[in-house]
């Protein structure tokens, strides 16, 4: 059953939190419009406000953008790219939301394509994997990169972060990481072979007065 | 041609409750379930976890993934409406005083929709601690005076805990409390064993079905975005609600209050406020006046309500009106466990809080400062939010990910082995302690400015002293064991000294201020009595944090709730008895 149905009838106490487990697991729906029940007036009002404002990053910075986020958070074995994430877009909306991150991105990438076009005379993303790689590795490693470049590694650290914090809370992203939470359950403590991995246990005094789902 | 008037109510209620916060609900049920007919005026719009809660989002249903904002300060899915800063309504420090960081939410139910949900009785010492150590002041009541209200509220609302039979951590009526995660196991395993006591911690948190009207937790450890199914504690879900349902309460919201007015005789008479809406004048008249704007909002009122018969602000004789202020302190540090590097996952969620905890554990006569804290943790898997992941260059150089040495920074393929890597291996450890209540300390109006209604604004002047420092330098020192003791390493909140107070936080920034319209027996030191009545007018009450004399090592919730049951309680006496 959809969400909002079984927490109304866990409200109402009428299904046991059992049967709703079991129920929740089984969920295809997908929720097409966010919820926005959550949010006073102002914040409805912002938003509005920050998504008409136009457009931030041009064609080339998003292209920049784009090509940096999938080099920083490939596709591998596990789960796709940045840009499978929709991190780009992202990108675009928090430095809106957030707009201290406009200057230091925006000069970063100015600060990167110039760097760039002193070695190939051209710009970041017309150069080839193997050149935009070796650009990345001048700027990737803070405690390696030469003093020069360190306007570039602290461009470098703001994408990276930016990047992982976009992808990780996506979808793909949870998924990748392994969370298993946000979901109806009975807590019933930590798993045994956990348990004996760590040498912990409970204590006697714990089994009897925690509250135990067998 | 002008349309401006104060237009007032025609119809007189036996009581007008300004804030619907855990004492203002707590009056509003009490009273409304006696059958007195009630308004209750609340500054922010309505609230209902059932509709409004963000419970169950996922990171990515929010466009900033659950980030901060100023309107919502503790993310973007926390159950606060506003918080430090409020369009419209400014407050101003004095220079040379630490600053006062003032929490302030505007919706109904107030803070209780998004609190940390820690419900801890005081002790007996908590009431007596001029008789103790010779500073602040004593209580003008004892445990065993609060006792009955606080086993009320106990069964009422709903707590989980243990009796652990602790001189002054009394036993309560508990609910089973959730079984420690991981860390905490670490974190009691470490404490114990260098005789830091570690015990279940106290959440208002249903593990067991108390009622018909509310669910039971179902573990996803988000108490913070307030329950949809009122598994925890809400005054809007439990207090208002039912409150509501008796008939006898009109709830107007978007009423932000102007003045107590008071007749010729110095008598309360009703509550002037601003219908946000319309921006027009209004006025409700009752027989009793019950203030429960939040400590720092219900002084303002009383101070911003001058007559003839009350120069100096209501209730304000003793000019202690503003004065007392204080707040927990805070001092935390955190750091990653390396043996829950590239950890098995699970479902670790559990309630939105500790699942343990250290209550004040030793004799402050032996210490140089002189009152206690407690310390709460945190850790685990938790759901992911904007920020995560963020700076892995100052982690992957440190440390072996998967049996390799890496250089510090990086990308690719090897980053998200990083991340993945060190994923709920973080763990941190706060302390919240009593700080010593000062008459210096203290709010007052600051005679330039006014909000955006024209009410003259709260001007903050509060200091910590010698004795919170060294109680925070304690902290930190006591921390750094626990942390050792556990195999953990230290990466953040390590790097403190008296330069800047051992991390102290600044007053306010715990959001447990109190103080301000503090009981006594003396009316010369004090602007209420035992029950929370003022002095100067007797059929003026107050139910929040301003009635506290002091504030213990122990969040004040609980006492809130106990002591507006008992003002609840003593009004309902005192109008049968027609006294007031």
């Amino acid at each position: 059953m959809d969400r909002r149905k079984s927490i109304k009838a866990m409200l109402v106490g009428t299904v046991s939190a059992t049967v709703l487990i079991e129920a929740c697991k089984n969920t295809n729906t997908t929720v097409a419009e966010v919820n926005m029940d959550d949010r006073m007036q102002e914040e409805k009002d912002y938003l509005v406000k920050v998504n008409a404002a136009p457009t931030f990053f041009d064609a080339h910075e998003m292209a920049t953008i784009t090509v940096l986020g999938d080099i920083i958070m490939p596709k591998d074995a596990v789960s796709g790219s940045a840009s499978d994430a929709k991190v780009p877009a992202f990108i675009e909306f928090i430095v809106k939301d957030m707009p201290d991150h406009q200057v230091p991105v925006r000069g970063g990438l100015r600060w990167l394509d110039l760097h760039c076009y002193k070695q190939h005379e051209k710009a970041f993303i017309e150069c080839t994997k193997a050149q935009q790689l070796s650009i990345v590795d001048e700027i990737a490693y803070p405690n390696k990169a030469k003093p020069e470049v360190a306007q570039g590694v602290s461009f470098f650290n703001k994408m990276r972060d930016l990047v992982t914090t976009g992808f990780y809370t996506s979808e793909i992203g949870v998924k990748d990481l392994g969370y298993m939470g946000n979901v109806p359950n009975q807590w019933n403590g930590v798993p045994d072979d956990v348990l004996k991995h760590h040498g912990l246990a409970y204590t006697e005094k714990e089994l009897k007065e925690c509250i135990s789902y067998s | 041609m002008s349309n401006f008037q104060v237009k007032i109510a025609s119809k007189n209620y036996d009581a007008v409750i300004v804030g619907s916060g855990a004492g203002g609900g707590m009056a509003a049920y009490v009273l409304s379930k006696a059958g007195l007919k009630v308004c209750l005026l609340e500054a922010g719009p309505e609230f209902d976890p059932a509709k409004n809660s963000a419970q169950l989002k996922n990171p990515w249903d929010s466009p900033r993934r659950g980030a901060s904002t100023k309107m919502r300060p503790f993310g973007d899915f926390d159950a606060s409406y506003w918080g430090w800063e409020i369009d419209g309504e400014p407050y101003t420090q004095t220079p040379g005083s630490d600053k006062f960081e003032w929490w302030r939410a505007r919706m109904v139910g107030g803070r209780t929709n998004h609190w940390g949900r820690i419900s801890l009785r005081f002790g007996p010492r908590d009431f007596k601690r001029k008789s103790i150590d010779g500073l602040g002041d004593d209580w003008p009541i004892g445990y065993e005076d609060i006792k009955p209200y606080y086993d009320k509220i106990d069964k009422l609302i709903g707590v989980y805990g243990t009796n652990e039979g602790l001189a002054n951590d009394p036993d309560g009526i508990f609910l089973p409390p959730p079984k420690p995660r991981l860390h905490e196991l670490m974190f009691k395993k470490a404490a114990t064993g260098i005789n830091i006591p570690v015990i279940p911690s106290r959440l208002s948190i249903l593990t067991k079905k108390i009622n018909d009207d509310r669910g039971v937790c179902f573990y996803c450890g988000q108490c913070n975005r307030s329950c949809k199914v009122y598994g925890d504690f809400s005054s809007s879900s439990v207090l208002v609600r039912p409150a509501l349902l008796t008939g006898n309460v009109d709830l107007i919201t978007g009423a932000m209050a102007r003045e107590v007015i008071t007749d010729r005789e110095g008598k309360a008479v009703g509550v002037s406020y601003v219908n946000k809406m319309d921006r027009q004048e209004y006025q409700i008249n009752a027989k009793v006046v019950v203030l429960g704007a939040s400590t720092c909002e219900t002084a303002r009122l009383l101070l911003n309500s001058k007559s003839s018969k009350h120069p100096n602000g209501l209730a304000n004789s003793s000019g202690v009106v503003g004065h007392y202020l204080h707040d927990s302190t805070g001092a935390a540090l955190g750091g990653v466990i390396p043996s829950l590097f590239g950890r098995k996952r699970y479902n670790e969620d559990g309630v939105g809080g500790m699942h343990v905890y250290t209550p004040w554990w030793l004799d402050n006569k032996k210490l140089n400062f002189p009152r206690g804290y407690h310390i709460e943790y945190w850790g685990g898997m938790s759901q992911p939010g904007y920020g995560f992941g963020m700076g892995q260059q100052g982690l992957n150089g440190k440390f072996q990910v998967n049996g390799r040495t890496k250089e510090a920074g990086g990308y690719g393929e090897s980053l998200k082995e990083d991340v993945r890597f060190f994923y709920g291996a973080s763990v941190g450890m706060g302390g919240r302690g009593e700080a010593v209540p000062r008459f210096e300390n203290h709010c007052k109006i600051d005679p330039d400015v006014v909000d955006k209604y024209g009410i003259p604004v709260l001007k903050f002047d509060c200091k910590n002293s010698e004795y919170e420092v060294q109680q925070a330098k304690h902290m930190k020192e006591t921390f750094r064991e626990i942390m050792h003791e556990m195999g953990a390493v230290i990466t953040w909140g390590d790097q403190d000294d008296a330069s800047n107070k051992y991390g102290l936080s600044n007053p306010g920034n715990i959001i447990h201020e109190a103080g301000t319209v503090r009981m006594g027996s003396d009316k010369k030191t004090s602007a209420l009595n035992a029950f929370g009545q003022a002095h100067d007018c007797k059929n003026l009450f107050c139910v929040d944090g301003s009635v506290f004399t002091s504030q213990a090592d122990k969040n004040i919730t609980w006492t809130i709730l106990a002591l507006s049951m008992r003002t609840s309680e003593y009004i309902l006496d005192q109008l049968q008895k027609h006294n007031i």
